[in-house]
């Protein structure tokens, strides 16, 4: 088992909500890496931080809806893991979507726009921030209820190896997923039928305000695998390589043996459950720990980065600037999309038109005239 | 034309498609190995082997689930969930999933699949296996709610739902399995292009009288009824729902235009039922027509016993069902019997 990240003890951890974590650098070097790639990472990691941040603020001013769920303190998590994918491979998540989205090749325009409720956006206005969805880059939603992506994403790879491709499925869920009845049923399944997925849980800490140990029996989330015999792997997702390696790894695994493993990421969530929650069941202490640069992957890869000379002042301005526009870009493309017109209400409830589907608006007579 | 069982024309109607269509494939609880809890399957493992014809755990939420999933990858898995009663352990995947995404990805991907699952009651299975909760799927936009009453329907229907590109509550029902029915030669042919179209009820006997009304067995029911009142010289016109989502309305509605009078029979609780949506469409759609109140005939609101009187008191039969017509006929004046 890499288990690269113990907690110090689970007293400690049962009272923080969060763990704190050995200080020592025990990430992959960076003798083997092309700076090009490295610098690639960092770009897009700081690219989900500034696109969070502006979604944000686009929420606080009432131009994105609903709930808002984001990948603040998340994104080395989030860039290792896609980055751990072939275009080919297919991916589900849970509803705090929008870095994986772009991490897997949507257009950062499109999802901003969907997150506004446009015409551009990547489902059209339908399903917003928490179902973020794209077939031709293989995104196969966001989902909202937790647990929900799970037996789909088995399903996803039961046809894949119905049919003997070689892609595979990654399959993400937060900590909190592992107690609900369809990771059992989906993980059963999944082991049974020999299928071709990676199940990702990104622990960090707390499903909404509960943590891992008020909820969980078995706290080391990978070993929750055991029971249906599927490997687990826990990895420190604050470290881009860390989470690449060992993804690519159970992703080519998973490949080549067809056969299901386990992922588990400790990531930080810096900042409440969404947009709105204020985390006021996280102490003062709590909070700094989550904000702290020692747990941010961005200052942390890019403090790596600058000792090995491959990040300048320069570049990171550079990057930082052109991330701004580009992020900027996203909300005016987001800003300027028509709103869908109503008359479109009743265009996507069935994919094969029958007779008698219901055009009724709220008010009409049941038997318009 | 031969007579066969509503069973056979299911069986072989699946496995004509999957001849047919390779991506057609079979999930469910003892479909395999066991031939099927009520012998839908049977022989289909042996002609298909374990790829297509899979069996699952019992795990109704991961298996409905995974069929999902591999529908949006464009299988068109045929599930079987042992009985309607059993869908409740997969209802989010049902409800939250395969109606949803279709319409919350903007259309992207559709869900073509099939649930195929018994309901009915009067079978001494006692207040959980009893159930019949088709309305909840049929409240569901994005679901399709099937309810074939004959072999001849079972066949065309089911042939629909699977080349159908939505989700289907394909609803069978174990009073039904052993009914026999006229059907055409060529049914369980895999080139037979006959399918039903979804979303249109049928008036499956014409009358003067009065509607009634039914889907599934009641519809069988229904005829029954009209038969025998036929007797006393009361002619009944019976309309089977066939589909219950979308529902035609416009098929009872022109029927009781006709009739002046409405009974609705149905084998769900009456309190919120399938008969209330079906009133609440007569009164607005043929309100000036109507000569006395809409009636309905439906079970009795208890979980439903196991001894044999008392189950059969909280059903509908043909009794019952016929005294609530001559009562609405002479509420109207009428002539009864």
């Amino acid at each position: 088992m890499a288990d690269t990240a113990k907690p110090k003890g689970r007293t400690a951890a049962r009272s923080s909500g969060t763990r704190r974590r050995g200080r020592k650098d025990t990430s992959p070097g960076l003798a083997d890496e092309k700076p090009d790639t490295l610098l690639d990472y960092y770009r897009q990691m700081v690219f989900v931080r500034r696109f969070e941040e502006r979604t944000a603020q686009a929420y606080t001013q009432a131009r994105i809806g609903g709930y808002c769920h984001l990948n603040l303190g998340e994104e080395a998590t989030v860039v290792g893991l896609m980055t751990a994918l072939r275009e080919s491979d297919y991916l589900f998540t849970n509803y705090r979507d929008h870095g994986y989205a772009i991490g897997k090749g949507m257009d950062p325009k499109r999802v901003m726009a969907e997150l506004y409720g446009r015409t551009d956006g990547v489902s059209k206005g339908w399903g917003g921030s928490m179902h973020m969805f794209d077939t031709e880059t293989r995104m196969l939603g966001g989902y909202g209820i937790v647990g929900g992506q799970l037996p789909l994403a088995a399903g996803a790879a039961l046809a894949i190896s119905y049919r003997g491709g070689d892609e595979v499925v990654m399959c993400q869920m937060g900590d909190g997923t592992t107690n609900i009845g369809a990771w059992h049923e989906t993980l059963n399944i999944a082991k049974l039928w020999d299928l071709p997925i990676v199940f990702v849980v990104v622990n960090n800490f707390t499903g909404m305000g509960t943590t891992v140990e008020r909820s969980s029996a078995e706290p080391d989330l990978y070993k929750r695998g055991a029971a249906f015999r599927i490997e687990g792997e826990r990895v420190d997702g604050r470290d881009v390589l860390a989470v690449r390696d060992t993804a690519a790894r159970l992703v080519e695994r998973a490949r080549e043996e067809q056969t299901p493993f386990l992922l588990e990421a400790w990531s930080y969530r810096m900042k409440g459950h969404s947009v709105v929650d204020p985390a006021k069941y996280r102490t003062d202490e709590q909070k700094d720990e989550a904000r702290s640069e020692e747990n941010d992957p961005i200052a942390l890869f890019g403090e790596k980065l600058t000792r090995e000379g491959i990040l300048t002042d320069e570049l990171r301005d550079e990057i930082a600037a052109s991330v701004k526009a580009e992020v900027a870009e996203a909300a005016e493309f987001a800003e300027n999309s028509p709103h869908p017109e109503v008359s479109t209400l009743f265009d996507y409830t069935y994919a094969t038109p029958v007779p008698n589907e219901s055009t009724r608006m709220p008010a009409d007579p049941v038997f318009a005239e | 034309m031969s007579v066969i069982t509503y069973r056979q024309a299911l069986r072989d109607t699946l496995r004509a498609e999957m001849v047919r269509d390779e991506n057609v494939l079979v999930m469910g609880e003892e479909i395999g190995v066991f031939e099927g809890s009520y012998k839908i399957t049977e022989g289909l493992l042996k002609e298909f082997g374990p790829r297509r014809v899979k069996d699952t755990p019992i795990a109704e939420e991961g298996f409905v689930g995974a069929a999902v999933g591999a529908a949006m990858l464009g299988l068109r898995p045929v599930v079987e969930l042992m009985t309607i009663n059993f869908s409740l352990i997969a209802i989010d995947q049902i409800i939250n999933h395969a109606a949803k995404i279709y319409g919350m990805f903007g259309g992207q991907s559709s869900v073509p699949m099939v649930i195929r699952t018994p309901g009915g009651g009067g079978q001494q299975l006692g207040a959980t296996h009893s159930q019949n909760i088709e309305l909840f799927y049929s409240f569901i936009p994005g679901l399709k709610v099937l309810a074939p009453s004959t072999p001849a329907e079972a066949s065309e229907m089911l042939r629909a739902a699977i080349r159908d590109d939505d989700p289907v509550l394909f609803l069978e029902n174990l009073g039904l399995y052993n009914s026999k029915g006229e059907v055409a030669d060529d049914y369980a042919e895999p080139d037979n292009d006959s399918v039903a179209t979804i979303g249109r009820a049928k008036v499956t006997r014409e009358g003067s009288d009065i509607t009634l009304i039914g889907y599934s067995r009641m519809a069988m029911v229904a005829g029954q009824v009209a038969e025998k009142l036929a007797e006393e010289d009361i002619d009944v016109e019976v309309v089977d729902l066939r589909c219950l989502r979308p529902l035609d309305r416009q098929t009872f509605v022109d029927s009781v235009k006709k009739t002046g009078a409405a009974v609705i029979c149905e084998d769900d609780w009456l309190t919120y039922g399938i008969g209330a949506e079906i009133a609440a469409s007569i009164q607005e759609g043929a309100f000036d027509y109507l000569d006395a109140p809409v009636r309905r005939v439906a079970m009795a609101e208890v979980p439903m016993p196991y001894a044999k009187p008392l189950e059969t008191a909280a059903l509908p039969s043909v009794e019952s069902i016929s005294t609530a017509i001559k009562e609405t006929l002479s509420a109207v004046g009428k002539r009864v019997g």
